[in-house]
């Protein structure tokens, strides 16, 4: 008889968010204008980012894998990884929002970053739609994953090629600099590289468990 | 005549000197917070949050071990 034991990697996930949320208020951060204590929005808003740039990959490796074996089980992991992706990708515009509303002024400029994030993300959204638009499961696993890896590519030019083109808003676009900025702060590194581990992390305990589910929920199916 | 010279010198460097540091000096950080303490209480609150989402998703986890274990059973 297995007994439910918490995984090693659930365990640092836990260790790792508690140091971003203790750290990331309590230990000093630069003293820059315009920022001010802002610059704390780097230990959560970033790391969205990332969880969500992985689940996206996982995803696309999971599609390119389902159309190359026809084993649904990949279909599956395609489906779940993308919708945490998605999830992780509307708290990152929502949290960008708040932070640009502090430090720029307004919820949403047309800086180049927030548009093309905001297309990436309402071209994946189309996902979710051409599959529930299908009935026969083959044809939307296939689809889908078609589908799928058609918006990978159109995704990565848009937010990390042509914002880098022209002048953002952004750190890392034009002649902003990216982590140039925290050079001297060592003391954020610590945090944001914790913060960025944390929730990739907490990002894969969520789509592994609703991978399980979408799996019971099948097997269920297969019964009745 | 030499050391008026040298006055203004000094008085038109030393405005300079003070407002130089004004600029770099006064950034607005939470520091009013962190004298009371009260940041502390923002960090506890949060702490209770992520513990409370933290058992949540263990449970969750656990409960689908067991309903997989019981799939595993049956067939």
């Amino acid at each position: 008889m297995k007994k439910y034991k918490l995984e090693w990697w659930k365990i640092l996930t836990i260790i790792l968010l508690y140091y971003t949320v203790i750290g990331g208020f309590l230990i000093p951060v630069p003293r820059l204008h315009i920022l001010n204590e802002s610059i704390r929005m780097n230990y959560f808003h970033v790391p969205m980012w990332f969880a969500m740039m992985m689940l996206f990959t996982n995803s696309v490796w999971s599609s390119i894998q389902y159309l190359h074996t026809q084993n649904t089980s990949f279909d599956d992991k395609a489906v779940e990884s993308l919708k945490v992706a998605f999830f992780f990708g509307a708290l990152g515009l929502i949290t960008g929002m708040l932070w640009g509303n502090a430090t720029w002024g307004t919820f949403w400029t047309s800086d180049p970053k927030l548009n093309n994030t905001a297309i990436g993300l309402l071209v994946y959204s189309a996902y979710f739609v051409l599959r529930n638009s299908l009935e026969d499961e083959t044809q939307r696993g296939r689809l889908g994953a078609v589908y799928n890896i058609f918006s990978y590519v159109v995704f990565i030019p848009l937010i990390f090629i042509l914002p880098r083109m022209t002048d953002s808003l952004h750190p890392g676009s034009g002649d902003n600099p990216t982590f140039r900025l925290f050079d001297t702060a060592h003391n954020m590194k610590l945090v944001v590289y914790a913060a960025i581990g944390g929730f990739m992390s907490l990002g894969w305990w969520l789509y592994t468990l609703f991978l399980r589910l979408r799996l019971l929920k099948k097997a269920q199916d297969e019964i009745n | 005549m030499k050391s008026i010279k040298l006055l203004v010198l000094i008085n038109l460097i030393i405005p300079s000197i003070k407002l130089f540091g004004q600029s770099t000096d006064k950034v607005e950080m939470a520091d009013v917070l962190r004298q009371d303490g009260k940041i502390y209480t923002v960090v506890f609150s949060l702490v209770i949050i992520l513990t409370a989402m933290i058992i949540l998703l263990i449970r969750v986890d656990r409960k689908i071990f067991r309903l997989e274990k019981q799939e595993k059973k049956s067939e």
